[in-house]
């Protein structure tokens, strides 16, 4: 496709030409500008004084650079009763991140190491279920989920919401993998069971060994989700476990005190962190979980 | 005895991933739909009373505000998502030098947390300090930008941060399926002297059909789901101007203390969400069982 290129007809001119290019660029310019612009906006404020927040212009440089309002918000800005910032609920969110991503992950695999290549009576229907479950709206599960985390004794801590991230990301995770696995001969595995290997033999020496890019899709693609979940997050922590996303929320929704905007776009930014730098450290990796998840979803 | 195990062993390791999605997934369906028909409010009640919690629904106010959003909401963003998105696509695929860098930039937003761009488009609507007061201040004092606060308008505003988070994503959708339309087709095209509009209108997007259908499913669902967004954006707000079913959906379950109605919209959401992917999946798993 790369040689469909939006040229004028044979015999236009050179100058008709060069008009077409300039347009061209200026309108994908317009749209990095505009893409750029709320990030833009949230780094300049949170290096603002709040004086010159409220006498000078959006998009304007800071005229004095100051991170009195990162500061504050890594560990003093209110949520709520607490002052001590989004330093401990950035923490939490770790917490609740890697034991999520990895569990997940792991279990992710070894099911789509099942649906690939151990076909079995009703295997597809099994995958088609766990499939639908990435489907449904949450809001469906929470009253349920609530009660069944009392019952288990993990209403509102951190293992709480680990489980609950784990149970409905299986779906995802089970669907990178199997898709991944499905384009290795199946007569691979017959061989080595031949030749006396069994179930975790062949999926540790011939299976692990070759799933490295998908295992980093499916991090990312867990991590993004969870780290940026906030509906199970703000339905079942409480007081001090609760994820980044919900205490950059009642930062900002914090109707107590003077509003501090240079330290919500601060914090904004922290929370925001961590799934950026994966974006562009793996972008690669991340544009492939979304398709993937997204398309042959 | 091993010999057993061994033969069983996949369907072992799958059993409780099978079981946890049985009860976690379905299992809790059953339940909300269950409780959806009972008088339950503080306290889930488990006497089936009929279909009053879905009449209480549809005849609440405050439901129909979030169904007319979710309708506003849900038709603006998805067709302008795939407008701006096919768009971004045929621009970037004209052999431009810099196309990584653009990609990256137009498809980063994606990266974060609906909390987080709420939280920016908030400040960038805010009317006093914001865009209102950055054209104001350059001399356009009848300027007025003020969705945010309007009850009227500021839905749109939750349409506006939702393409800002979403439209690059389709874009690369839309990339990856140009990218993937046979480059034979286009050159004999290109040699009978079909001039390139044509090529697009007649050729490229019509082979892009399954593609549309996938950026549509996407965004539908994201549209369903959308909770956070609004929560950082408007809250709900003003008053209850903003509010979409999922909103509706907490605020009945979590703060109003109403199961019943909490249940009940929550179906309602699922059924929607029902409608446009059931037939998607189906026709997606349908030629693998052969396979």
């Amino acid at each position: 496709m790369a040689d469909l290129v939006i040229s004028p007809a044979r015999g236009q001119s050179q100058a008709v030409r060069l008009l077409l290019r300039w347009s061209l660029y200026a309108a994908l310019g317009f749209f990095v500008v505009i893409y750029l612009m709320p990030l833009f906006v949230m780094v300049t404020t949170s290096l603002k004084s709040l004086e010159e927040i409220r006498t000078g212009d959006l998009v304007a440089l800071p005229r004095e650079v100051t991170f009195d309002a990162w500061l504050t918000a890594w560990s003093g800005a209110c949520t709520g009763i607490k002052c001590e910032g989004v330093q401990p609920y950035f923490w939490n969110s770790v917490l609740i991140a890697v034991p999520g991503v990895a569990i997940s992950t792991l279990i992710g695999a070894i099911n789509g190491y099942v649906v690939a290549q151990w076909r079995f009576r009703g295997a597809n229907i099994i995958f088609a279920l766990m499939l639908f479950g990435c489907f449904i709206p949450f809001q469906v599960v929470l009253l349920p989920m609530a009660r069944v985390l009392g019952i288990m004794g993990i209403a509102g801590t951190i293992q709480g919401l680990i489980f609950v991230h784990v149970v409905y990301g299986l779906g995802f995770t089970t669907l990178f993998f199997r898709n991944y696995y499905v384009t290795i001969p199946v007569e691979l595995t017959k061989a080595a069971k031949v030749d006396g290997a069994g179930f975790f033999r062949i999926f540790w020496s011939i299976f692990l060994p070759l799933s490295l890019p998908i295992i980093v899709v499916t991090v990312i693609w867990q991590f993004t989700q969870i780290w940026n979940d906030f509906l199970f997050g703000v339905s079942f922590s409480q007081a001090g476990t609760q994820p980044v996303t919900v205490a950059l929320n009642n930062i900002v929704n914090s109707t107590t005190g003077v509003k501090e905007y240079n330290v919500d776009m601060a914090a904004a930014i922290i929370a925001a962190f961590p799934t950026l730098l994966v974006y562009v450290v793996a972008g690669k990796y991340f544009i492939r979980g979304l398709t993937a998840g997204s398309v042959k979803g | 005895m091993t010999k057993w195990l061994e033969d069983h062993l996949p369907k072992l390791m799958l059993a409780p991933s099978f079981v946890a999605v049985l009860v976690f997934v379905y299992g809790f369906i059953a339940w909300t739909a269950w409780v959806s028909l009972t008088r339950s409010r503080l306290l889930p009640k488990y006497e089936i009373e009929g279909l009053i919690q879905y009449e209480r629904l549809f005849a609440s106010p405050r439901w129909d505000t979030a169904l007319n959003n979710l309708y506003i909401f849900g038709t603006l963003f998805i067709v302008i998502a795939m407008a701006l998105g096919l768009l971004m696509a045929i621009l970037l695929d004209q052999n431009i030098r810099t196309e990584g860098a653009i990609r990256t930039i137009y498809l980063y937003p994606m990266a974060l947390s609906m909390i987080v761009t709420g939280t920016a488009w908030k400040w960038i609507l805010n009317p006093g300090l914001g865009l209102e007061a950055m054209v104001k201040g350059w001399g356009f004092e009848r300027f007025s930008f003020d969705w945010i606060v309007d009850p009227d308008m500021a839905i749109y505003t939750v349409v506006i941060a939702a393409l800002w988070q979403s439209s690059g994503f389709v874009m690369a959708l839309f990339l990856a399926g140009l990218r993937s339309v046979d480059g034979e087709i286009i050159k004999a095209a290109q040699v009978d002297g079909i001039p390139t509009w044509r090529i697009y209108t007649a050729i490229i997007i019509p082979s892009m059909a399954p593609i549309f259908l996938s950026a549509f499913i996407v965004l539908a669902h994201l549209a369903i789901k959308s909770f956070d967004l609004v929560i950082a954006l408007t809250g709900g707000g003003p008053g209850f101007a903003t509010d979409l079913p999922a909103t509706y959906m907490y605020a009945m379950a979590f703060s109003r203390g109403d199961i019943g109605q909490a249940a009940s919209s929550a179906m309602v959401m699922m059924a929607v969400v029902f409608a446009i992917v059931v037939p998607y999946l189906y026709s997606e798993l349908r030629p693998q069982k052969d396979g």
